[in-house]
């Protein structure tokens, strides 16, 4: 071992291995002791151990390899402490940690946190826990719920599978193409509350980071699966405008108005190969959102965005999988290519879809295309509901404003309004 | 670890096709593998009683607990890996089309540990 280390750098150090190998800290423990709770505790003990014993002995060479090795021991000693347990005690002697490639154990633990006899909210929780490294207190926040909530559901589903006999690994050939699907949704819907939160919670771009680094694991390790690429290539291309979205004072920056100077090239172009490639082999539900997601970063301005082919992409999508949604920004790109009329008429053929019950969206698009379209106290009614109903702050002060304008004598702006419409509605889909 | 597959009766699943219903293959892969414990099918409930004790005296009612539509037809004990092993097999029980299936990890009860 090296020199003595400063807390600072012993701190930073800490935070890299914490991100980089938490979760195979916390696998390797689960495969030699197969007690999830065990498991999380030695992994969590390993950490606090780290940070006295780095600054004493210096960084070691293989972060990594240090930290499972004091969570084996932590292990070790619980175990022994456990004295009805005999068996235990004598396994823990046996506790030999095996080699595997990090990559491994990380997919052994996605895999099994996103089974699909666990519900998924647990599914959720557990990943962003064990595979994530996020703590109760963090996972509470993302959601707005109390971390006793948190702590309930995760401890549920390691009990779950426990007692209904989840098995630790990556499904065998066969079941493995079966099962990627619920490991993707899982990884999009990390992203997604980590990107833009659906209740307004902290925005965690760290996280959504994390999300891609998993989603490029499962694109590596499924070269054939057209769906694990097109999530990549959705998620990077939502990703490219991470520096443009929020201004100075974190209130949301609409796609218009976004500098599109400060969107992410390097994303965007990795995010057009692979949304080519996958659509390249059918409609999948990933690849069609990306290829959406590409026609807004391919164009020069808002308004050189090909809205033909953004209606065109949302058919093709509808006819994957019917959706609410989808047809709500559908609407909005019929708006964009027909004008404000067309895509209140497509509204119309909406409905009230019970799935955007309780949900600001529907009223906020026909606040938009009714403003659009000359019709104020129409707009002004429909924008003041969705006011009422919408639940993330920075949204909230984007009605507010909009709801000032037409209450207000001033004439709204009236270029490139239309994108606001399309603001309201882009988060769940493009 | 030990799962009980309850066999169930569904009247919105296919229809039943005795030219389909390949139980003998499915028992045989059983044993093979060793899977089956033990399993059968169920008389018809004109033939179930329940029983329950009620203040000193036992009450025997005529039919089953519970009044179902999707009845129980069978049971199998099964000794698998895992939940996933055992879901691998019983997806391929005839019933899992023309039925379904109910699948239940067995809770063992330990009387040591009750008594201490």
């Amino acid at each position: 071992m090296a020199e003595p280390t400063d807390l600072v750098a012993v701190r930073a150090a800490l935070e890299r291995a914490h991100r980089d190998e938490w979760a195979v800290v916390f696998g390797t423990m689960v495969r030699l002791t197969g007690d999830w709770s065990l498991a999380e505790d030695c992994a969590q003990d390993a950490f606090v151990l780290a940070l006295r014993a780095w600054q004493r002995d210096g960084l070691p060479r293989n972060p990594g390899a240090w930290l499972v090795t004091a969570a084996r021991n932590r292990a070790i000693d619980v175990l022994r402490r456990r004295r009805t347990e005999q068996s235990r005690v004598e396994e823990a002697g046996r506790l030999v940690v095996p080699e595997t490639a990090e990559d491994d154990e990380r997919l052994r633990l996605v895999f099994t946190c996103c089974h699909p006899a666990l519900p998924m909210e647990g599914r959720i929780a557990l990943t962003l826990r064990a595979v994530m490294g996020l703590t109760t207190a963090e996972i509470a926040r993302l959601f707005l719920v109390s971390e006793a909530t948190v702590s309930q559901r995760i401890l549920r589903a390691k009990q779950k599978i426990a007692h209904a006999g989840i098995p630790y690994r990556v499904p065998p050939p066969g079941l493995r193409e079966e099962r990627l699907g619920g490991v993707l949704a899982v990884v999009y819907l990390v992203f997604t509350e980590a990107y833009a939160p659906s209740n307004g919670a902290v925005v965690r771009d760290d996280l959504a980071g994390e999300a891609i680094r998993l989603a490029r694991l499962l694109v590596a390790e499924h070269p054939a699966d057209a769906e694990a690429r097109g999530l990549l290539a959705l998620l990077l291309l939502q990703w490219s405008r991470r520096a443009a979205r929020f201004d100075e004072h974190w209130d949301t920056v609409l796609l218009e108005d976004q500098d599109r100077s400060a969107w992410d090239r390097a994303a965007i172009e990795e995010g057009q190969a692979l949304a080519r490639s996958a659509l390249s082999e059918g409609d999948g539900w990933y690849a069609l959102q990306a290829a959406l997601a590409a026609q807004h970063a391919r164009a020069a301005t808002a308004a050189d965005t090909d809205w033909a082919m953004v209606v065109h992409l949302y058919d093709r999508l509808l006819a994957v999988r019917p959706s609410p949604v989808v047809r709500l920004n559908r609407a909005v790109a019929m708006a964009m290519r027909d004008g404000p009329e067309a895509g209140l008429a497509a509204l119309d053929d909406l409905g009230r879809p019970k799935e955007l019950d309780g949900s600001h969206l529907l009223s906020a698009v026909r606040g938009e295309l009714l403003r659009r379209a000359g019709r104020r106290d129409e707009a002004l009614r429909a924008t003041r509901a969705a006011r009422e109903l919408v639940r993330s702050p920075a949204e909230a002060r984007l009605l507010d404003r909009r709801i000032s304008e037409l209450a207000g004598t001033a004439q709204p702006e009236t270029s490139l309004s239309a994108n606001r419409a399309q603001a309201a509605s882009r988060k769940t889909t493009t | 670890m030990q799962f009980v597959s309850i066999v169930h009766e569904d009247p919105t699943a296919e229809p039943y096709d005795p030219a389909e219903d390949h139980i003998a293959e499915w028992v045989r892969e059983g044993i093979e593998r060793g899977f089956n414990v033990r399993g059968d099918r169920l008389r018809p409930v004109a033939e179930t009683k329940t029983v329950r004790r009620v203040g000193g005296g036992t009450l025997v009612t005529d039919g089953p607990f519970a009044e179902v539509t999707e009845l129980i037809a069978g049971y199998d004990v099964l000794e698998c890996a895992d939940l996933d092993e055992a879901i691998d097999y019983v997806s391929r029980h005839p019933m899992a089309r023309f039925g379904a299936i109910e699948l239940r990890p067995v809770w063992p009860l330990d009387l040591q540990a009750d008594e201490r």
